[in-house]
């Protein structure tokens, strides 16, 4: 069936997954966005208990979809993986000792003789939702903005930057990128505590913390989306396969993929909508629309990084070093064995909503902390 | 191609690959196997209503949780590592390698997460029976990664099912089929998941042996034991069945990891299987020690088994070193071994004959091309001693390796002898009172783990210098980090996970101590 598909075309196609997955991970680290919240939105042990167990009733899907997008990424552009793993070696790191601290701290929280105390794992909490949503925040802006590394004729990467990786959080633009994602994470755990608890104190207090949290939100994206459009991008022929710079990159892939420019308007929309109906209305189904946005808009971005003949993971040490999905990318064979295995994703999608529905169909309250179920 | 070798970095990478490895396999097994054992007990209430199941199933499920969250925190950062630390190994293997970590995320660890949700917080919310195909979905689940993540390992011990591609400098898949069936990941994964029923088996004994030591729990206890003891007892001796299939796997494939499980330096026309040894300390191979101090074998018993014939010729390490010795390959065609030198100097004729054709290639120069890439094909076979200077170098760590083997395989046939006392005692009325029976099943626990570690010491040590078996030693997999970097994360991963693991011993035994009766959290 795909049998006929050209190699690019499986590149592309894997590509297009890829970005869906960033995309879902962005969205679903609104975990993370409400782990940073504990505190500012719970006053009570009840309210954070309320708070926590909301959460921690998805934090796995967000973890798990992190894992699945490391994978999917090393099984499609293996290349990608072994430089940019291999040498931003610290920001990657950072990244995973704030996931480790984050998996045993639902379960651990709350259970008696838990050695490092409840408080420890709050605070482990928090520095996974800063740091992991700004860390990751500011790896995916070098799509755009490069990294200083080097790839041999054995195809073998070496980073030539001396902090190996730290130096990723020097640059404005990453930063900005990284905050971003870290406000929009917070915005979203509030539309999303909205939705789910179902308690007065909370929800009032998310109301108001929302509409802080979506001004920095803003303001950190439109200094990130503004300077995108005006900045050298990196291009590559296409016959040649050289790779050079294209003043106006990013621009000219929306204009000259139109429907990409749309879903990323209308991604950009429906977030805003999400969050001006819940600041208006006491509506609490903005998590949708937020959600939803938030979804196209970063699956756009992800689309003009590496669409339309852009390097995904360009090299400003050595321009040709440059990563694009042509080069980068596992064989033809591989690339078509997993597409039929992906065939399985929509089944899969389909399982985790009708398992969700079976038991999320009543807003978390506290009566439901006294039950006889798994409490964190 | 390989500017620097720095064997500090290699050294600690390695160091910190091991340590989080085994930190990793620390819980592991147990998510494994506990996981059918809850399925079985809950499969007994949903068939006779008895809420002393249901207690049962949500006990265990307690311990279950506690252990799994610190799975998931000690595996998220081992896939990573591969790039991290092994960044030139995941390039050259990634076409294959990353295939089965890509399918398992998609496949079993969305499945084993949705699920266990169910599992924890759908008691009053799904129907009886939804509830327990949830259970039995989640074991299901996490076997299924556990087989994704066998074959990439077992692809390392032998890889099939691929051809190096000279322009790209790389391993790429010929066929999935042949990577996925392959005998020796079949035999791993199989044998890795029985121990793994083994351990969990072994566990819910010792817990539930400590309730009757207290005399607390009576029922719940001893009905835990007899579910454990007979799912332990079909899996031990399903174990012994597939870790002989294992040896016989590593005799054809990696016979360097065979001599050095049997401590065999000197090898021998009908080999016998040593008992128990002692191999002599500080022995090199080319000396003229004896290979062991002392010990007890059985006469001609490891030729048989590697080769089904009880006069066939094992090779021991030092024949591996000099070569000279025949041997027949897959095909069946009988060759003269080379020497480790020889193969050295083959392997670096490969590497040259690769960078010959590079060049040639970029100079477009189709005559050159067509030599050095004849010449490569010829010798690629060995590509990976090229990457080496010592012929010693490809002798792994002989002492560790045997030790870990007997202790692995003396403890198989150990369990299976408790299980069986356990299960006549049990049917018999006796058990409660034989105190110092119910004190050793305690102190078996340990022991499931030390066996299930060995076993991973014998599979990834006994493999040493290879990443991938003859094609990249580890020397060459590495990432060009400063060594300083490796060496500070390995201290962070050191302490954090050893927190973790007291926070996790802890509360675990806090919850044992609790019992049942709290109704699990
Ligand atoms: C035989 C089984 C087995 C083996 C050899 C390994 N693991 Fe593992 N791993 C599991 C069996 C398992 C499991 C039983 O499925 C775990 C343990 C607890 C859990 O949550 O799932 C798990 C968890 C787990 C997780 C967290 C998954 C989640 O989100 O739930 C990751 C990322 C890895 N592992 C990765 C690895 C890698 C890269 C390995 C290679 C060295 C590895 N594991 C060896
Ligand atoms: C989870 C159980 C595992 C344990 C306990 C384990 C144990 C070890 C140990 C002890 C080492 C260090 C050997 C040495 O340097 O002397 C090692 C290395 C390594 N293992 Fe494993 N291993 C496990 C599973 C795996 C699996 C499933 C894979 C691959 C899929 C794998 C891949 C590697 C690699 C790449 C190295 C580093 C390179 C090397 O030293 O050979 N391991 N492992
Ligand atoms: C009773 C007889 C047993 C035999 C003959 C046996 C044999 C083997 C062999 C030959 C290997 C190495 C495979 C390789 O390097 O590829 C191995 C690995 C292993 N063994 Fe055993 N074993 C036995 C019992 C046990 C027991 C009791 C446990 C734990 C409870 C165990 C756990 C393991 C594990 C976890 C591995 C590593 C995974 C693998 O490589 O398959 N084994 N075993």
């Amino acid at each position: 069936m795909f049998e006929s598909l050209s190699h690019l075309a499986l590149q592309q196609y894997w590509w297009i997954i890829i970005s869906l997955l960033g995309a879902i991970l962005v969205f679903l680290l609104f975990v993370q966005g409400g782990q940073t919240l504990i505190y500012t939105l719970g006053k009570t042990d009840m309210e954070r208990r309320l708070i926590v167990n909301s959460l921690g009733r998805k934090w796995e899907f967000t973890f798990t979809t992190l894992v699945t997008f490391g994978g999917a990424f090393f099984a499609s552009f293996p290349l990608f993986y072994s430089t940019s793993f291999g040498g931003a070696y610290w920001v990657w790191m950072l990244i995973l000792f704030a996931f480790i601290i984050q998996a045993i701290s639902y379960e651990y929280r709350s259970k008696p003789d838990n050695f490092l105390g409840t408080k420890t794992y709050e605070v482990f909490l928090f520095i996974n939702g800063a740091l992991g949503t700004i860390l990751l925040g500011t790896a995916v802006a070098t799509f755009f903005t490069g990294s200083e590394f080097s790839v041999n004729e054995m195809n073998f990467s070496r980073w030539e930057g001396a902090a190996r990786g730290l130096e990723l959080a020097l640059n404005i633009h990453n930063v900005s990128l990284g905050l971003a994602v870290f406000f929009l994470a917070r915005v979203l755990a509030i539309l999303y505590f909205m939705n789910n608890i179902e308690d007065e104190s909370i929800f009032n207090r998310s109301r108001k913390q929302l509409i802080l949290n979506a001004i920095l939100f803003v303001i950190f994206f439109l200094l990130f989306a503004i300077w995108l459009m005006f900045i050298d991008g990196f291009a590559y022929d296409s016959t040649t396969k050289i790779v050079s710079y294209e003043s106006h990159k990013y621009l000219h892939n929306f204009l000259q993929m139109p429907l990409v420019l749309i879903i990323f308007l209308l991604g950009v929309v429906l977030v805003l909508f999400g969050i001006g109906k819940s600041i208006m209305k006491t509506s609490t189904n903005g998590i949708w629309f937020s959600g939803a946005g938030t979804i196209l808009t970063v699956f756009a971005l992800f689309l003009i990084a590496g669409f339309n003949d852009t390097a995904f993971y360009p090299s400003t040490f050595d321009l040709q070093s440059s990563l694009t999905i042509e080069n980068a990318s596992s064989s033809k064979y591989t690339l078509k064995a997993m597409t039929y295995v992906s065939l399985m994703v929509p089944f899969v999608i389909a399982y985790i909503w009708y398992a969700w529905k079976s038991i999320n169909n009543k807003k978390i309250n506290t009566e439901e902390m006294g039950e006889d179920i798994h409490i964190y | 191609m390989i500017e620097h070798l720095d064997s500090a970095l290699v050294d600690w990478s390695r160091a910190q690959f091991a340590l989080t490895a085994m930190y990793h396999w620390l819980f592991v097994p147990l998510t494994l196997g506990i996981t059918f054992i809850i399925a079985f007990m809950e499969t007994l209430y949903f068939k006779t209503g008895d809420p002393e199941w249901k207690k049962a199933s949500k006990f265990w499920m307690t311990l279950f949780g506690i252990n799994f969250a610190i799975g998931v925190a000690t595996g998220i950062i081992l896939e990573f590592e591969f790039g991290t630390n092994w960044s030139n190994y995941s390039w050259f293997v990634g076409d294959i390698f990353g295939a089965p970590l890509a399918i398992e995320g998609i496949m079993a660890f969305f499945m084993e997460s949705t699920f266990i949700a169910i599992m924890f917080f759908g008691w009053n919310k799904v129907s009886k029976k939804f509830h327990l195909i949830s259970t039995w979905l989640v074991a299901i689940g996490s076997n299924l990664y556990a087989l994704w993540i066998l074959v990439a390992n077992g692809w390392m011990q032998d890889p099939i099912g691929m051809h190096f591609n000279p322009d790209t400098a790389r391993n790429e898949m010929l066929n999935f089929w042949d990577v996925l069936f392959s005998p020796i990941a079949i035999n791993k994964f199989l044998h890795t998941i029985t121990s793994s029923y083994v351990l969990a088996s072994l566990f819910v004994i010792g817990v539930s042996a400590w309730f009757l030591l207290k005399g607390r729990e009576q029922l719940l206890a001893k009905r835990s034991i007899i579910i454990a003891a007979i799912f332990g007892l079909l899996s031990s001796l399903f174990l012994v069945y597939t870790g002989d299939g294992s040896a016989y796997q590593v005799t054809q494939k990696q016979p360097m990891k065979l001599a050095a499980m049997e401590g065999l330096y000197q090898g021998t026309k009908g080999a016998g299987l040593i008992m128990i040894g002692m191999p002599t300390p500080g022995k090199e191979y080319d000396d003229n020690k004896d290979d062991y101090v002392f010990k007890f074998e059985i006469p001609k018993l490891l030729s048989f088994l590697g080769y089904g014939d009880t006069e066939a010729f094992v090779p021991g390490v030092k024949d591996l070193m000099e070569g000279g010795f025949e041997y027949t390959d897959e095909n069946g065609e009988k060759h003269i071994a080379l020497s480790a030198q020889e193969k050295i100097e083959k392997g670096k004729l490969a590497i040259s004959a690769l960078a010959a054709y590079k060049d040639a290639k970029e100079l477009k120069d189709e005559e050159q091309q067509t030599i050095s890439l004849k010449i490569f094909k010829e010798n690629f076979q060995y590509f990976g001693y090229g990457f080496l200077n010592d012929p010693k170098s490809i002798i792994p760590n002989v002492p560790l390796t045997f030790y870990s083997f007997h202790m692995m395989v003396g403890l198989g046939f150990y369990f299976i002898l408790l299980f069986v006392v356990l299960l006549i005692l049990l049917f018999q009325g006796k058990l409660i009172e034989k105190k110092w029976l119910l004190r050793l099943a305690i102190f078996t626990i340990p022991l499931a783990y030390i066996a299930s570690m060995s076993g991973w010491i014998v599979a990834e040590v006994g493999r040493q210098p290879w990443v991938i078996q003859d094609l990249l030693p580890t020397v060459a997999a590495v990432s060009q980090i400063d060594a300083s970097a490796v060496q500070i994360t390995f201290w962070l991963f050191l302490a954090i996970f050893t927190a973790l693991l007291i926070a996790e011993l802890k509360i675990m035994i806090k919850q044992i101590k609790i019992g049942p009766k709290e109704g699990g959290h």
